[in-house]
C-alpha cells in the first residue's frame, strides 16, 4: 500500500490492516512531537497577565465620561512563556510552505524569501504614521512610487492604482474604474460577462458593484468560447472578466482577438491576474488589450499568505480607465519629491471614482514585493515564469497515463495542471485524494475548482521547488491515485495521521459555535 | 538565482520527459506578438540580498521613525508597544507560510487562533459572534453599512459627521455603486457629540446609523440613545471602534444596544506600517444575524474519532460558494495580523488590557493638562481616552504640523487634512497619546507647540 518512493524513504511504523498505528495509547492524548493544545479560554486567566504594565489606581480615571466600564470584559491572559508556548504547539498542527511541497492551484504558494520578511520590520517603513507629514515620509512614498514603476513596466500598462487591500479588492477597484468610466460618457451598461471557469470573486465583484452577471461557455479545450461570448457583446454589456492565464491553467490565446471586439463593442476588459506567475517577465497583459488588470502580490510577489492573508492586490489600468482610479495616488513633482493626492487636490484628482480603504494600501506588502522583485530583477522573473511552467507541464506529462487530465491535449499548460476524478472506483472521489496526500505528508492541490472539470484537481507547483521534491510528490501522487482508482476503501477514511482525522462539516454548519462559552 | 532551485540540466531532462525541445515550446499558445524574446527591457537584473538589502535601507533612513521622535498621531492608527514575543510566533513558518486554512486537518493551529480571535473579538465588543476578520476598519465598516441594508431590506445610511472621513469616504465611494443613500455630515467643533442633531436625521427608511466610538474627535458619549431611536424605527446601530485599547476602559458598543460593531485592531500586534495591512474587526450583537455577516467565519466542530477540532463554516454566504449571490466579494482577509492581534491580546489579558488602558487614559489626561496651558489652545473635549482635540485659536493647524516636525516633533493630525477645504475645520488639532509616550514628550510637545503658534501667521 505504500508508496513507490523514489527517495527511498519508507514509514518508520508498520500499519495494521485498517491503516492504523499499531502503539498504545496515552494518557495525555499526545503522540511524541504530536501535541494536543487547548483553547486559551481554558488556560488562561483573568487575573493574569504577559507584560509589566503600572497598577494604577482606576478611580483616578476622570474624562471618561462616565462611561467606565463596569462588568469584566471576558478575556483571560498568560505569562510570556505561556504564551510563546501555546502558539507554538498551535503551530505545529499546521501546514505551511516552509514545511512541505504546497501545490494549491491559483494560490501560487512560492517559497517566502526571509529577506523580504527583514526589510518589511525596519522601522522606517514598519514605524511609520500614514497620516505623518509627507516631507517625513519620502522613502514610503518612493517604496510606493517604484514598485508601481515595476508593475505598470512587468504588465506594459501605464498607471496602477496602488490601495486596494487584496485581490477581490483590486477585483472591486478594475470594475468601479470600468462602472465610473462609462457613466462618465452616460452609458449604462449593466451586464458583466465571466466564463463559468471563473474565481467566485469574479461574479461576486461585479453584483456588488450593481452589475448583473452572465456566464461565457468554455471550450472542450478548456477556453472561453470566443464565438459565444462575441454574439453576446452588445450595447448593454460593460465588460468581459477574464482570467489569463485562466483557472484551467491554459493561456486563452484569442485573448487579443476578444479584447478587440469587446472594445469595438464599447465595453472594457477586465482581466483576473491571480495566475500572474506564469507569465511574469514573459507577457505583458497590456500588450494583448488588457484595460484593467489586479496583481496578486501575495501570489506572484511573494507576500506570505499568512493563513489567509493580508494579501495585497494593486490594479493596473490603461489610459482609458487610469483616471478613475481611486485615491490616493502617489506622484513625483519636478524637483523630486514625492506627494499624495488626495480629496483636496481638486484638478490633480482628476475624475476619480472615490476611496476604497482609510490609508494608502498595504505598505508592508509593498516593501515585501519590492524586495523580491529587486532580488529577481527582469531576468529571474522571467526565469520564475518559465520555471513555474516547467514545472507544471513536468507533472502534467507525469501523471497524464493514470489521471484524467481533460485538457491534455490542448497543448502545454501554463503553471498548473489540471486532473478530474473520472475514472475512479468504488465511489471514491478528489477528496478521498486530497486526504491521501496528507497522509502522505504534502498539502493537498485545489479540489473541486474550477467548476467545469468533475472532481477537478488543480496542481499548481510553483518555481520553488527542486525537481528532487517534484519527483517525490509525483510517486506519492500516483500511488495515492492508483489507490482511488482501484477503488481503496481505506483511502474513504483518511487521513490518519494528520492532527485530525476528517471534520464534520456539516454538523459544524448546522448548529454554528462561533465563540468559546464559558 | 538564489530562490529557483532549478539547475539546467533538471531542466533539459524535464523537457525531455514532457516531449518538449524547448522552453519555449511551453508557450506557444501565447501570440507571436506578445512574446518577449528576453528579459524586459529598462529594468534592473537580479540582486544579492545584500545589494537589496542596501537599497531597501536606503530608502527607509528617508523616512522619520515615530519611535525616534515625540509622537502624537492618532485618527485611526496607533502606536502602541507590542511585545516582542508577538513578532516571533507570527514568524513561525507554519502561520506565516500556510493558507486560508481550506484543509482543516492539516490547518487545526490557524483554526483554532482564528476560534480565539473571534471570541476575544465579541467579548471586547460585547457581541455574540466576530468573524475571522475584514481588511481594516474602513472596509469593515462599509460591509457593515451593506449588511444593515441586507437585514433591513433598506438602503438609507445616517453617518454620524464625527465618524473618521477616510471611513465616511469609502462608504460614499461603494454606495455610489450599490445605488444606497448615504447622509452623511460634517463633525460640528463641539465639546460633546451632538446625538439630537444625529437622532433626528434617522427615519422610516434608515438602514443603519454610523456612529464613531471614540470619534474621530476622541468624544465618548453614551450610544444608548442613538441605539434605542434607532431601534424604534427598524434601524439598526452600527458602531465603529478605531482604538481597540479604549474598550479596556469604556463599556462596550454591545452593552449599549449596537447591533453591529466594527472596527480597526491594528493597535493590538499590527503596528503603524505606513497604513496597512491591518486588522477590519466584524461584530455582530444578536446570533441571528450571523448568516448575514460577511467575511470567514471558524466554527468548533468534532472529528471522526470525537476529538474537537475547528473549520471555517458557514461558507454558503461566501464567494467561492454563492458567487454573484454571496454576502461579500471578500476572500482574502488579515490572518497573520490576527494572529498578532490574539497573541497580544493573550499576553495582556483581561488584567493587562485594563491596565494598558488606564495608562493611556493618564498619559492622555496628562498632555491634555499640559497642553492647555500652552497660550492660545484649548482643549475641546469634555470627554476622552487617549485622543482630544486641540483648538489653536484661529491659526491654521496644517502649518503647524508641518512646522513641528521641522522641530523633530510629530505632534498630531490636523483636521484640515482630513477635512480638506472646510474652513470651520483647519484650526483643531488631533493629539493622541499612548503609553508609548513619555512625560518628556508632552513637554517637548507643549514647548514647540508654545513656540511654533507664535511664529506662524
Amino acid at each position: 500500500m505504500n508508496a513507490p518512493n523514489k527517495s527511498g524513504w519508507k514509514p518508520a511504523m508498520e500499519l495494521s490492516e485498517d491503516g492504523m498505528h499499531n502503539g498504545p495509547a496515552t494518557t495525555t492524548g499526545n503522540r511524541a512531537l504530536m501535541l494536543e493544545e487547548p483553547l486559551l479560554f481554558e488556560i488562561g486567566r483573568a487575573d493574569v497577565t504577559g507584560v509589566d504594565l503600572p497598577e494604577i489606581d482606576t478611580s483616578a480615571l476622570t474624562r471618561l465620561g462616565g462611561l467606565e466600564r463596569a462588568d469584566a470584559i471576558g478575556l483571560v491572559g498568560l505569562t510570556e512563556p505561556e504564551t510563546v508556548r501555546h502558539y507554538t504547539r498551535l503551530s505545529r498542527q499546521n501546514y505551511g510552505i516552509d514545511l512541505g511541497f504546497f501545490p494549491l492551484g491559483s494560490c501560487t504558494m512560492k517559497h517566502n524569501p526571509r529577506l523580504n520578511e527583514k526589510m518589511a520590520r525596519l522601522p522606517g517603513f514598519a514605524d511609520i504614521h500614514p497620516l505623518a507629514p509627507q516631507s517625513t515620509v519620502q522613502g514610503a512614498l518612493e517604496v510606493v512610487h517604484q514598485l508601481g514603476h515595476w508593475l505598470c513596466t512587468l504588465t506594459g500598462m501605464p498607471a496602477v492604482a496602488m490601495s486596494p487591500k487584496a485581490g477581490a479588492h483590486g477585483e472591486l477597484c478594475g470594475i468601479l474604474a470600468i462602472r465610473a468610466a462609462h457613466e462618465a460618457r452616460g452609458d449604462a451598461r449593466e451586464v458583466v460577462l465571466v466564463p463559468e471557469s471563473a474565481h467566485g470573486t469574479n461574479p461576486a465583484t461585479a453584483a456588488f458593484a450593481g452589475y448583473r452577471v452572465e456566464d461565457i461557455p468554455a471550450t472542450p479545450e478548456g477556453r472561453v468560447d470566443v464565438a459565444a461570448l462575441k454574439a453576446r457583446l452588445g450595447p448593454d454589456v460593460a465588460a468581459v472578466m477574464i482570467t489569463n492565464p485562466n483557472t484551467c491553467g491554459l493561456f486563452e490565446k484569442d485573448f487579443r482577438e476578444i479584447a478587440d471586439a469587446v472594445h469595438a463593442a464599447g465595453g472594457y476588459v477586465y482581466c483576473d491576474g491571480a495566475n500572474f506567475n506564469a507569465i511574469v517577465g514573459k507577457v505583458r497583459p497590456g500588450d494583448l488589450g488588457v484595460d484593467a488588470m489586479h496583481i496578486n502580490l501575495h501570489k506572484t510577489f511573494s507576500t506570505p499568505h499568512g493563513g489567509g492573508g493580508p494579501g495585497s492586490g494593486p490594479v493596473v489600468l490603461s489610459e482609458a480607465l487610469a483616471p478613475y482610479a481611486p485615491l490616493p495616488f502617489v506622484r513625483k513633482d519636478d524637483a523630486g519629491e514625492f506627494y499624495l493626492v488626495e480629496e483636496e487636490d481638486g484638478e490633480e484628482c482628476g475624475p476619480t471614482f472615490g476611496r476604497m480603504t482609510a490609508f494608502h494600501g498595504q505598505m508592508g506588502m509593498f516593501t515585501r514585493a519590492l524586495t523580491y522583485i529587486l532580488s529577481h530583477g527582469a531576468d529571474g522573473l522571467k526565469q520564475v515564469a518559465e520555471d513555474a511552467v516547467l514545472n507544471a507541464n513536468y507533472i502534467l506529462r507525469s501523471m497524464e497515463d493514470i489521471l484524467h487530465a481533460p485538457f491534455a491535449a490542448s497543448g502545454p499548460c501554463m503553471h498548473e495542471a489540471l486532473f478530474g476524478d473520472k475514472d475512479f472506483g468504488g465511489g471514491l472521489s478528489t477528496l478521498d485524494v486530497a486526504k491521501g496526500l496528507i497522509d502522505e505528508g504534502y498539502h493537498p492541490m485545489t479540489v473541486y475548482f474550477p467548476l467545469v472539470v468533475h472532481g477537478a484537481m488543480l496542481v499548481e507547483p510553483t518555481e520553488t521547488e527542486s525537481k528532487t521534491a517534484i519527483d517525490q510528490f509525483i510517486a506519492a501522487f500516483r500511488a495515492v491515485v492508483e489507490r482511488a482508482l482501484d477503488g481503496d476503501e481505506a483511502l474513504k477514511q483518511a487521513p490518519y495521521y494528520a492532527p485530525r482525522r476528517r471534520l464534520d462539516e456539516t454538523g459544524a454548519a448546522r448548529k454554528p459555535k462561533l465563540a468559546y462559552e464559558g | 538565482m538564489r530562490y529557483l532551485p532549478l539547475t539546467d540540466t533538471d531542466r533539459q531532462a524535464m523537457l525531455a520527459t514532457i516531449g518538449a525541445a524547448s522552453i519555449d515550446d511551453l508557450f506557444v499558445d501565447v501570440p507571436e506578438v506578445a512574446r518577449l524574446d528576453g528579459p524586459i527591457r529598462g529594468l534592473p537584473m537580479h540582486a544579492s540580498e545584500m545589494a537589496v538589502e542596501r537599497h531597501m535601507k536606503a530608502l527607509a533612513a528617508k523616512n522619520l521613525v515615530a519611535g525616534d521622535v515625540p509622537f502624537f498621531l492618532g485618527a485611526g492608527a496607533y502606536r502602541h508597544h507590542v511585545p516582542a514575543s508577538v513578532d516571533t510566533i507570527i514568524q513561525r513558518g507554519e502561520f506565516l507560510t500556510a493558507y486560508t486554512p481550506y484543509q482543516p486537518e492539516i490547518a487545526q493551529g490557524t483554526l483554532q487562533v482564528l476560534f480565539e480571535f473571534q471570541t476575544q473579538v465579541a467579548r471586547l465588543y460585547g457581541c455574540a459572534v466576530a468573524n475571522a476578520s475584514l481588511y481594516d476598519g474602513s472596509t469593515a465598516c462599509w460591509e457593515a453599512v451593506a449588511m444593515a441594508t441586507r437585514v433591513t431590506k433598506r438602503s438609507r445610511a445616517v453617518l454620524s459627521g464625527a465618524l473618521h472621513p477616510h471611513y465616511a469616504q469609502v462608504v460614499k465611494t461603494m454606495a455610489h455603486f450599490t445605488g444606497d443613500t448615504i447622509a452623511d455630515a460634517m463633525p460640528a467643533i463641539t465639546a460633546e457629540p451632538d446625538l439630537d442633531g444625529l437622532i433626528a436625521r434617522i427615519d422610516e427608511d434608515t438602514a443603519c446609523v454610523v456612529v464613531q466610538y471614540p470619534d474621530i474627535l476622541g468624544r465618548i458619549s453614551d450610544l444608548t440613545p442613538v441605539a434605542e431611536a434607532a431601534h424604534a424605527k427598524g434601524a439598526l446601530l452600527v458602531v465603529v471602534n478605531t482604538e481597540p485599547v479604549a474598550l479596556g476602559a469604556i463599556r462596550s458598543p454591545g452593552e449599549m444596544g449596537a447591533d453591529i460593531v466594527v472596527g480597526e485592531g491594528q493597535s493590538l500586534g499590527v503596528g503603524l506600517n505606513f497604513g496597512g495591512p491591518y486588522l477590519g474587526l466584524f461584530a455582530v450583537r444578536d446570533p441571528k444575524h450571523v448568516r448575514q455577516m460577511p467575511g470567514r467565519l471558524c466554527g468548533e466542530t468534532t472529528d471522526a474519532e470525537g476529538k474537537r477540532g475547528f473549520v471555517l463554516t458557514l461558507s454558503t454566504r461566501e464567494q467561492h460558494i454563492r458567487r454573484e449571490k454571496a454576502t461579500s466579494n471578500i476572500c482574502t482577509n488579515s490572518g497573520l495580523c490576527a494572529l498578532a492581534f490574539t497573541a497580544h491580546m493573550t499576553l495582556l489579558g483581561e488584567k493587562g488590557l485594563r491596565q494598558l488602558a488606564a495608562e493611556n487614559h493618564r498619559l492622555a489626561c496628562l498632555a491634555a493638562d499640559r497642553l492647555a496651558k500652552v497660550p492660545g489652545v484649548e482643549v475641546l473635549n469634555t470627554a476622552f481616552f487617549n485622543e482630544f482635540t486641540l483648538m489653536l485659536g484661529g491659526k491654521p493647524a496644517r502649518a503647524i504640523v508641518r512646522d513641528l516636525a521641522e522641530r523633530g516633533v510629530l505632534g498630531g493630525v490636523s483636521l484640515g487634512r482630513l477635512y480638506p477645504g472646510v474652513d470651520a475645520l483647519e484650526h483643531a488639532l488631533l493629539v493622541a497619546v499612548t503609553e508609548t509616550t513619555t512625560e518628556e514628550d508632552i513637554e517637548r510637545l507643549a514647548q514647540e507647540l508654545e513656540a511654533s503658534i507664535k511664529e506662524t501667521v
